[in-house]
């Protein structure tokens, strides 16, 4: 059996595979061992200790940059998806019409630019609005944030419009259902998954970005991991690995619900 | 009106509905996406202000300092070394990080693709959780393996094979350490997307012929693949080459890349049209990186589809 010639071998491919898979994980393993070092340093060990966790649950600044984080997050992916299930409903189950491929370039867009230049776009841009507006709040990295996640939020609802016919919502026509009716009562139930998967994905994605809350924020918006990037950039403490350990486990949790989601619904 | 009329009537209004469906998604990136990049255009053509922001005149300097410099005595111009290093150091990392990512993510991806069915999602899924956690933790995460209290150095000394920790943070090698790190998900994902249409029965064919091994992977399994290695080559080298959290973090200040001399000129340097002018640099060469991708995805294609 040992010996047997196996068509889908290829010499050192699996021993590549499995440093990969290893290379992705350990720096992250490291990362949360040290969240529960005890020692103020973050170079040796002193033990087991929870004390970074409290003390990033007691430092006022982490706690307000979370609560923006988040907050700007919900809105964001409840506006992103939201209009990213209309322009799914719009962009599929159609023949070809003018335009049809204009939106999907244009939805597509904020993927194919860098983030620092899209940064840069809108630090300029709502610079200008500011000076003319005087309105300085978080309007403006929600709508950055929204913007971002729309084609985050669009994959996995246009992904699920594909696989659906019309046949269903012929048929409550047929009924005389109103256009409304049928898609409260037909389409919308059916494309539920697909709807949280989207909202969880730009939820997601924006608690990751930094670079361009990095630029468009005033003053005093530090979002989470603006705050983190400014705190590694003065020097480490162990306290930053508690935050990200947390971080982590929140991102991993909202992925994995995604995961188990997508599986049972094949 | 008769039934032809009514039925283009109709699929007029559905034409209509459809765009007033869409309207909010394309205002929204209109107006916080796409639309402001025309304005960095225009600013890259304007002077700026003593404070930040522009003065409205018009001015192609910021233009010539992307590669230039004027000699602030006696205005004479010459190449601009700082940028044209950081120019350089951009490309040649992002050039390196994509390379590296090959090597690594495609044997992971061929890994994936010969596993039994019912566990590739799984293995698929191992690759997908560091790309859907933050970029940033995961930088951090990087910069705590390689400092020189780090882990890898107390182990080399501990080994015996070095004496003092080797400096690899805040160098070239760390930033592209971190870049691979993070964009090694993005690699792996297309290229399984290939793969996992790839016809095995097709190597079977190749090894009765006799084939070598490495005949198969670059005759038959690599042009088979060819398509997700560009995706994948793309989907790296964009964010790569506009990377401003692997320099931030793991370069330190000295070893800049684009993004940081593009923020540099909306912080300290004041110089807010050579920063817009920057980031249309940055722009042409991610063109130019697509433009490369459609052109080879298409050939690809009619070679093999």
């Amino acid at each position: 059996m040992a010996d047997r010639f196996s068509v889908r071998h290829q010499p050192g491919f699996t021993a590549i595979a499995a440093t990969c898979f290893v290379l992705l994980y350990f720096p992250i393993v490291v990362l949360v061992v040290y969240a529960f070092n005890a020692a103020t340093s973050t170079s040796a060990w002193g033990g087991l200790s929870l004390k970074w966790f409290v003390s990033a649950w007691n430092n006022d600044a982490v706690i307000e940059a979370s609560i923006r984080s988040l907050q700007i997050g919900a809105v964001a992916a409840v506006l992103s998806t939201a209009v990213a299930t209309m322009a799914a409903l719009a962009t599929t189950r159609t023949p070809p019409y003018p335009g049809l491929t204009f939106k999907y370039a244009a939805i597509n867009q904020p993927l194919m630019v860098p983030e620092i230049v899209t940064g840069v776009a809108l630090l300029i841009f709502f610079s200008r609005i500011k000076i003319f507006t005087g309105y300085t709040g978080l309007g403006y990295l929600i709508a950055a944030h929204t913007a971002f996640c729309i084609p985050f939020a669009y994959l996995p609802i246009r992904a699920r419009l594909e696989t659906m016919d019309l046949t269903l919502e012929r048929a409550a026509a047929d009924l005389y259902a109103t256009p409304w009716k049928t898609f409260r009562r037909v389409t919308l139930p059916l494309l539920w998954p697909a709807i949280l998967a989207g909202l969880m994905l730009a939820f997601v994605i924006s608690l990751d970005d930094v670079v361009i809350t990095e630029f468009v924020k005033s003053g005093g918006q530090d979002t989470l991991p603006t705050y983190m990037l400014g705190q590694i950039r003065r020097g480490i403490t162990p306290e930053i690995n508690a935050i990200s350990t947390v971080f982590l486990l929140l991102s991993v949790a909202i992925v994995t619900l995604f995961f188990f989601m997508s599986r049972k619904r094949e | 009106m008769s039934a032809a009329e009514r039925l283009r009537e109709h699929e007029k209004r559905d034409i209509r509905n459809r765009w007033l469906l869409s309207a909010p998604a394309l205002l929204i990136i209109l107006f916080a996406a796409t639309g402001p990049l025309l304005i960095v255009l225009a600013y890259s053509f304007l002077t700026p202000g003593q404070y930040g922001d522009v003065e409205w005149k018009l001015s192609g300097e910021a233009w010539t300092s992307v590669f230039l410099e004027r000699d602030i005595f006696d205005d004479t111009l010459s190449l601009a070394d700082a940028h044209v290093t950081i120019f350089w150091r951009s490309v040649k990392l992002a050039l390196m990080t994509t390379a590296a990512t090959l090597i690594l993510g495609f044997p992971t991806a061929y890994f994936i693709a010969t596993r039994p069915e019912n566990k590739r999602d799984l293995w698929l899924f191992l690759i997908t959780i560091p790309f859907w956690t933050n970029l940033l933790i995961r930088t951090f995460a990087v910069l705590q393996i390689i400092r020189n209290e780090g882990i890898f150095n107390t182990v080399l000394i501990k080994l015996g094979i070095v004496d003092a920790p080797l400096q690899i943070l805040f160098t070239d090698t760390a930033i592209m350490l971190g870049m691979v790190y993070v964009y090694l998900p993005l690699m792996v994902l297309p290229i399984y997307a290939s793969m996992e249409k790839l016809d095995f029965r097709l190597l079977e064919a190749g090894y009765d012929l006799y084939a070598t091994r490495f005949a198969v992977l670059r005759r038959i399994i690599f042009p088979l693949v060819k398509p997700g290695v560009i995706a994948g080559s793309i989907l790296v080298f964009i964010p790569a080459i506009g990377s401003y959290v692997a320099p931030s973090v793991l370069g330190g200040g000295k070893n800049m890349m684009l993004a940081n001399l593009i923020e540099l000129q909306f912080g300290q340097g004041r110089n807010w049209p050579l920063g817009a002018a920057l980031s249309i640099a940055v722009m042409v060469i991610v063109m130019i990186a697509l433009l490369l991708y459609v052109r080879n995805a298409g050939t690809a294609e009619t070679r093999h589809g």
